[in-house]
């Protein structure tokens, strides 16, 4: 069942200095079913790194098992410096990794300001409520709203918002401009560029690259739950063809 | 036909007692159901052990009433959590009918234990001093100890429900009741969470057992008796919300009493006419989500 799993490709080259996030040859099962099949690559720290991938490839997969929420994992994921392959995920969280799930995960039964202050501080120097409104002013107004009652746009911020306030300064954004209009998609870019500049560490799942080409550092291309190709942002334009193949767009 | 007010009120009383009850019991399912996805069948014997407790904490150590108030509720809400961590928390993701069994299972063999070296008649717990005799209102006589039951079952009622739609630790719970393993992966210690949830609701239980030890006196299957009527409060209001249980609860009391005094052969079962009724109209109960 094992199988030696290594980079098909050599690994991508990447801004120097020590992996911040370091995943080895990690498996991971949905009971049965054997999704990922040994997984490499690093995330160093202030980088903004995106999965690239088709639908099914395993990008949602690969999130879930660095935060502890998958059924089954194996393999060796190195977060600063500790071993967490095998911590819960509410450990997890605490040494500073925050998520911000695919179907963005707003409680129906928290108005938005419980949504937004449930996520414990696991780190001092989060970004104080008046820090998250200049970012996202929509959400100010809409304080007493059940969360659900927002829009889809309002909901994404939402969801990004409350990661910000833990002080976790490793982000992991599933698709956050998935179905959500162009301008929120900026809205959205312009916030982890800021972000980035401001020294947090991204790992960013996308489908959409011409959104991601406006902030990543680095890509990686998730297919069958492998790693199968990885490349720097200034290198975009020559993968081109390559991407559209692996896409399939 | 002519109305008797003193004893229309009278049994009105009854009702709102029984109300409390039925409250603060089906308070604590719905509590429970929501975070461990279990139907406490063991709630009932839980409710006679915070009775029982209360009559041990006075004959064999001379603690009365008052501290049994307080010291009861945690010492059965300990005794509920120790039951989690061992037997219910393995249950999680399991059918409901799991938890049904499990806790049926242990809700027999505390009550067979209880039964063994108490036998089925009731033990006398007096009412306390403070809360002894009755005030005339005019319109009625009040035993006072009836009168504080509601009041105090109500405040608690109302607590928990502040506790649970209000506060931080509230919204936590309701996070959690949602999606567990979200709120988890933002740090919070779910499995914590959900063994002080099974000990609130088996706290609230045994409080109403303490309440109850004065009026019902002590005797092991006080609970088995009550549980079933409580079950069919919670599938009246259905498992979805806090003060739908609370509101279900004390109607029902109520219209037991009203039965009682109108019709009196059918007051034993008032209750579950109605529980068939709202199953055939609403499944998921009046307050429920369709599930
Ligand atoms: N809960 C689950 N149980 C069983 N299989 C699952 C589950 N979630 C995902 N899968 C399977 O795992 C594979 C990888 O899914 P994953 O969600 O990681 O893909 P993805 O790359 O994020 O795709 P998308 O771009 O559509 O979000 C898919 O084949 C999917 O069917
Ligand atoms: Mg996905």
């Amino acid at each position: 069942m094992a199988e030696t799993t290594t980079l098909d490709r050599p690994a991508p080259p990447a801004s120097s200095g020590p992996a911040l996030l370091s995943v080895r040859d990690l498996q991971a099962w949905y009971g049965e079913s054997h999704i990922l099949h040994g997984m490499n690559f690093e995330v160093r720290t202030g980088e903004v790194v995106t999965l690239l991938g088709r639908n099914g490839a395993g990008k949602t997969t690969t999130l879930k098992s660095v935060m502890g929420i998958i059924g089954k994992r194996t393999g060796a994921i190195n977060f600063d410096g500790h071993d967490i392959s095998r911590a819960a995920s509410d450990k997890i969280a605490k040494r500073g990794i925050a998520f911000c799930p695919e179907e963005r995960g707003i409680f129906a039964s928290l108005d938005v300001r419980e949504n937004l202050m449930l996520p414990p501080q696991v780190r001092p120097g989060g970004l104080s409520l008046e820090q998250i409104f200049e970012l996202f002013p929509n959400l100010r107004e809409r304080l007493k709203s059940q969360g659900t009652k927002l829009s889809g746009g309002e909901q994404q911020m939402l969801a990004i918002a409350r990661i910000l306030r833990t002080g976790a300064r490793f982000l992991m954004l599933d698709e956050p401009t998935e179905g959500l209009a162009p301008v929120i998609i900026q809205q959205i870019g312009h916030t982890i560029a800021r972000l980035k500049k401001e020294g947090f560490t991204i790992l960013l799942v996308e489908q959409n690259f011409r959104f991601a080409a406006t902030v990543a550092d680095r890509y990686y291309v998730v297919e069958h739950g492998k790693i199968i190709d990885g490349f720097a942002n200034a290198e975009l334009e020559a993968n081109m063809d390559k991407l559209h193949t692996y896409l399939g767009v | 036909m002519s109305i008797n007010i003193q004893a229309l009120l009278a049994q009105l009383l009854v009702g709102l007692i029984n109300g409390s009850f039925y409250a603060l019991l089906s308070l604590g399912l719905a509590v429970i159901f929501g975070m461990l996805n279990i139907i406490n069948f063991a709630h009932g014997a839980l409710y006679m052990m915070g009775a029982f407790c209360a009559y041990f904490l006075l004959n064999l150590f001379g603690i009365g009433y008052w501290w049994a108030l307080i010291l009861a509720p945690l010492i059965v809400g300990a005794f509920g959590m120790l039951m989690e961590r061992t037997l219910l928390q393995w249950l999680s993701g399991l059918d409901h009918l799991y938890g049904l069994l499990l806790t049926f299972g242990v809700a027999l063999i505390i009550q067979g234990l209880f039964q063994n070296y108490f036998g089925s008649s009731g033990l006398p717990y007096a009412i306390p001093d403070e809360l002894k005799g009755g005030m005339n209102l005019g319109f009625m006589f009040l035993p006072i100890y009836r009168g504080w039951v509601v009041a105090f079952s109500l405040v608690i009622c109302l607590l928990t429900w502040y506790l649970i739609e209000r506060t931080r630790l509230g919204a936590n719970l309701r996070a959690a009741t949602e999606n567990p393993t979200l709120v988890r992966a933002f740090g919070i210690n779910v499995p914590r969470m959900i063994t002080l949830t099974y000990g609130l609701g088996v706290g609230l239980a045994a409080l109403a057992g303490v309440l109850s030890a004065p009026i019902n006196q002590v005797r092991p299957l006080m609970g088995a008796d009550l549980i079933i009527v409580v079950f069919a409060v919670v599938v009246i209001g259905g498992m979805g919300s806090i003060m739908g249980s609370i509101i279900t609860g004390f109607t029902l009391g109520v219209i037991e009493g009203l039965t009682k005094y109108f019709y009196p052969e059918a007051s034993n079962t008032v209750v579950f006419v109605l529980m068939v009724l709202v199953l055939l109209v609403k499944p998921s109960g009046l307050t429920g989500r369709a599930s």
